[in-house]
């Protein structure tokens, strides 16, 4: 113990600084390893083979040919399986939807197009894809249905249960919908068809099996969740959970994808524990569609405002495709009514069970879907009224949540309009649609609203000082691409008064501390206050080791009577004392000092507020008057989203967002052949995500809004935000270029020429 | 299996007890078995806490199954062929299966897993890698066509530690998120700055017949000339400006607010 000269003066804190990500040397040195780039040793490589039917049964498997070639090792279907979990419920992840999982290789009926049927093990990758095409399957056909909007009166309400804790059902109908519609002055609606859309990653999902003796096996995956991932082998392949350990230090995107454990781990796990090999299962592009995806829908809209420019009545519906097995659902009619305050409703959300794989959460899931119908329709009642689409949102702006009848933990949406308009320079807009051109292109801009809730999981985190007086903090967490690694380093930092470079983060590991499956922009809020938890108990267990030193100074003082700074205790009353971490390790006799502790949303004073991250999309679009061709020249994002930990990290979250809007505004859909009920194009040729030349001047704007509710660190997540108000922003714009209103995404260029 | 259907631990008991006070006499009663008890925490997005609590920890260990690169077994190889070709200026010489890409030689048997397999159709541009100067697409490339050849990839391009000035001008950018496609958009980018210094032209090139010397790329040309190499988390605006930053070697804004 010693003392210090000066008054002490904090430092800048970590937290709000624009930190390069530190995993970025590891990441443009090629150094990072991905689920699929662990050098195992003595490893065999398995290919997947899929249905080429969409209903009906396998009636042979000959895999005589395939075998016969040295170097195949096995191949593994639904008559040599060995014997798995029987129930159902085995197979459900911390994802899954009411229903009953899909199980590979349960029997030999075939639920959807591409459903995987066998996997050939060989000892090159080169020789398990030239076998696998060789394995000769018959089928017997059944009819299928796998047309959305062919089926849509087979619509019926989702089924419900504890998934509806984070997906709440349409909220009850409020006033005289009908009769407040009818007596409206002014009515705007609108029929919205949105395609089918699949994650696409750039990182093909992989799992490298590796077989640790009987009943054991350490698993590199590709996942959004190593816990949800152990909890699904062991509860599928009867393993103690102790002996399943999932890893995925980096994750080559997601997006959603990697929500839910994927076949590829299925397959993998499967060879490893019946070769008692190391196996590594890659699926192949094509494979990438073989799984969930955004569900293609059909929404209606019908709004109504009376002459002073209030909107009084609000209808939306909508239908979503789901598959034969699950109840897939997402909250899409339920945004209205928080945005705008009216006093008539009426909201409805059905599904329509088809005979395609089960979808799922693709970034901004159901916001994303639900945002173009309410403010493409609200777009549509502005120039209806001559009224500027932006006052008009003004004139509406909801002070509270109507839909509940709560105020909001922090809203400063209004902020957004106004500097997100000017940052864009709306004023120059000429309400007139046609009215601006560049040369032979007409000039549109469009505006939108954007909103996505803020949630908090529960979430655990060790946080330990170490024998160097340095922390070291962990959690089962993944780093999708998001900044996890950094952002958490940077609250944890800050949390015990110590530099960046004296703390590290791992992460990525089911044996460290529980996380929840990463998604849904909850994973600063969960596992940031999780670090924040065991960083505030490890004070409370310096303090007390530094009361127990002979003639220690600490000896009467109480918690908050002390600060943790400068990689020291120091006492607020008198900082002259304080106590080094270091000095603190070695009166512990040199052992490290370590907390494990647990976040939980504070329920019972959340249920008072709603929250919500909001934002404001403007965007100028250029449309070649005889060719269609639409280009989205520029964009402004202004976001509120609670306390921003990283700006550098969480612009490139906005930013992919934005780039993401205009993919779905304007290129990506996965197109089905409903006569053979196929996706037709299952490559990135043919599946259009925007490359460089498709994206110019795009700004993000961070609204400063201080929220004390929300959670202890007053972040409200910006992993969706980017992808709530632009696309609906960008259908405004054409509308304002063109005078013609497309409600069905993507927006081709040939429904404007 | 046995394993699910034992009735709940001490510890799981208690576990649950913290979590969910008011259901935990209700879920006891009625006979909750392990089963149950993994579906409803993983329900409440806290599953496996139980086995997190007993068992031990273990930190992070990157590099724990990294063996040595194991020769393919004989029967896994048809029609081999040996290649000698140089690999980020060291010579190599090794037996391929007629099959296997540039990208599968330099990640499975190499272990360069640097390069990156995104599609295998060369559609996406993860996989690009320098061969003689030239961006190629690795898989699209068959390995024993690069006999003789020297190849470039992403590990190849810093010096003793140091960054190659795209590289670092990526870093510093933030010109990628989950990093995947980012060693094919380095090499890519870092070939193209020799493409622009040769004067090569492009699509939205405004006179391609008068014959440039080292051009100086504008935003546009940047994004045209990169667009064989998709970035599916949208780091796009960050890409350009940092090869816009790593050619001019001058210090780019970043065009972004953070308004109070």
């Amino acid at each position: 113990m010693s003392t210090m000269e000066k008054n002490y003066k904090p430092e800048q804190p970590a937290v709000g600084q624009s930190i390069s990500r530190l995993e970025g040397y590891e990441k443009v040195t090629g150094a990072a390893r991905y689920a699929g780039e662990f050098n195992v040793s003595d490893l065999l490589y398995g290919y997947v083979i899929n249905s080429t039917i969409t209903k009906g049964k396998i009636i042979s498997i000959n895999t005589e040919k395939a075998e016969a070639i040295p170097g195949v090792v096995k191949v593994f279907h639904h008559k040599n399986r060995p014997s798995l979990a029987w129930f159902s419920m085995q197979y459900a992840d911390m994802d899954a939807p009411p229903g009953s999982p899909f199980q590979p290789l349960a029997d030999h009926k075939i639920k959807y197009n591409g459903q995987p049927i066998a996997l050939l093990v060989a000892e090159s990758f080169e020789l398990a894809r030239y076998a696998a095409t060789l394995v000769e399957i018959t089928y017997e056909q059944e009819d299928f249905k796998t047309d959305l909007i062919a089926n849509i009166t087979e619509a019926r309400a989702p089924k419900g249960g504890l998934a509806t804790f984070l997906k709440p059902p349409p909220p009850k109908p409020v006033g005289n919908f009908e009769k407040a519609y009818e007596n409206s002055p002014f009515q705007a609606s609108g029929k919205f068809v949105h395609g089918t859309e699949h994650h696409n990653p750039i990182e093909l999902f992989t799992t490298t099996t590796v077989y640790k003796g009987k009943g054991k096996v350490t698993i590199y995956d590709k996942t959004q969740g190593t816990v949800n991932c152990q909890l699904y082998v062991a509860n599928v392949f009867g393993l103690h959970f102790k002996d399943v350990r999932v890893i995925s230090p980096y994750v080559g995107g997601a997006f959603g994808s990697g929500l839910r454990p994927q076949y590829q781990l299925f397959f993998s796990v499967l060879a490893a524990l019946e070769l008692k090999r190391n196996v590594r299962v890659t699926l192949d592009r094509h494979q990438m569609f073989t799984f969930g995806h955004r569900p293609p829908t059909v929404q209606f809209t019908r709004f109504g405002a009376s002459a002073d420019g209030k909107v009084n009545a609000l209808n939306h519906e909508a239908i979503a495709e789901t598959s034969r097995f699950e109840d897939y659902t997402e909250v899409v009619v339920n945004w209205s009514h928080m945005l705008y305050p009216a006093k008539n409703t009426l909201f409805k959300y059905n599904l329509v069970p088809l005979d395609v794989f089960s979808p799922l959460d693709m970034r901004a899931p159901g916001g994303s879907t639900g945002l173009h119908a309410i403010e493409s329709t609200m777009d549509d009642l502005a120039y209806q009224m001559k009224i500027d689409p932006l006052e008009f949102r003004l004139i509406n702006y909801a002070e509270q949540d109507e839909s509940v009848g709560r105020p909001y933990s922090s809203k400063e949406l209004r902020q957004c309009y106004l500097q997100g308009a000017e940052q864009f320079g709306w004023n120059k807009r000429n309400p007139e649609p046609r009215s601006m051109r560049r040369g032979n292109k007409l000039v549109g801009y469009g505006m939108a609203t954007g909103i996505w809730e803020a949630m908090q999981l529960p979430a655990r985190a060790s946080a330990t000082i170490t024998t160097e007086g340095k922390l070291h903090v962990n959690s089962a967490v993944t780093d999708i691409g998001t900044g996890t690694l950094t952002v958490m380093s940077q609250i944890a930092a800050d949390e015990m008064g110590l530099h960046m470079d004296d703390v590290t983060f791992t992460y990525g590991d089911s044996k460290m501390a529980f996380a929840p499956i990463q998604g849904g922009s909850f994973t600063v809020s969960s596992v940031g206050s999780a670090i924040k938890a065991a960083c505030n108990a490890l004070k409370k267990k310096i303090l007390k080791k530094a009361k127990s030193i002979g003639n220690s100074p600490f000896k009467r003082v109480k918690i908050d009577e002390v600060i943790f700074a400068d990689r020291k205790m120091i006492s607020i009353d008198n900082p002259a004392v304080f106590i080094s971490y270091s000095d603190i390790i070695a009166a512990n006799g040199h052992k490290v000092i370590k907390s494990v502790n647990f976040a939980m949303p504070k329920v019972f004073k959340l249920k008072k507020y709603s929250r919500a991250a909001h934002s404001a999309a403007f965007v100028e679009v250029e449309v070649d008057e005889e060719l269609g061709i639409i280009n989205v020249t520029r964009a402004v994002t202004a976001v509120a989203a609670g306390k921003i930990i990283n700006p550098k990290t969480a612009r490139s979250q906005i930013l992919g967002g934005m780039i993401w809007s205009i993919s779905k505004a304007l290129r990506e859909e996965s197109i089905t052949d409903h006569r053979f009920g196929k996706y037709m194009n299952m490559n990135i040729a043919e599946y259009h995500i925007p490359v460089h030349a498709d994206i110019h001047d795009l700004q993000v704007i961070f609204v400063e809004e201080k929220d004390d509710i929300v959670n202890e660190l007053g972040t409200k997540g910006v992993g969706e935000i980017g992808l709530a108000a632009m696309p609906p922003a960008i259908a405004n714009a054409i509308f304002h270029a063109t005078g013609k209103r497309v409600n069905q995404f993507p927006i081709h260029f040939d429904t404007l020429m | 299996m046995n394993e699910n259907k034992t009735k709940l631990t001490e510890e799981e008991k208690k576990l649950f007890g913290d979590l969910m006070p008011e259901e935990l006499d209700e879920i006891i009663s009625s006979g909750l078995n392990r089963r149950h008890f993994m579906k409803l925490m993983g329900l409440a997005s806290a599953g496996l806490l139980a086995s997190h609590l007993i068992g031990a920890e273990q930190l992070f260990a990157r590099s724990a199954e990294i063996g040595d690169i194991a020769d393919l077994a004989p029967a896994a190889i048809e029609n081999g062929i040996n290649v000698s070709f140089k690999v980020n200026n060291t010579a190599k010489k090794v037996l391929i299966d007629s099959r296997a890409t540039l990208l599968d030689t330099l990640r499975e048997r190499l272990d360069l897993t640097g390069s990156k397999k995104g599609c295998d159709h060369g559609q996406c541009g993860a996989c690009t890698v320098i061969v003689d100067g030239k961006r190629v697409l690795s898989c699209l490339t068959l390995a024993a066509t690069c006999e003789g050849k020297s190849v470039i990839t992403i590990e190849g391009l810093a010096k003793d530690n140091e960054l190659n000035p795209m590289q670092a001008a990526f870093l510093k950018h933030d010109g990628f998120q989950c990093g995947f496609c980012t060693p094919g958009q380095i090499c890519s980018a870092v070939a193209l700055m020799k493409e622009a210094k040769e004067g090569q032209a492009s699509f939205v090139t405004a006179d391609v017949r008068q014959n440039q010397q080292s051009v100086i790329l504008s935003d546009e040309e940047i994004a045209e000339r990169m667009s064989g190499n998709i970035c599916r988390c949208g780091a796009y605006p960050n890409i350009v400006a940092a090869i816009k930053e790593a050619q001019t070697g001058k210090n780019v804004e970043q065009t972004w607010l953070f308004a109070g």
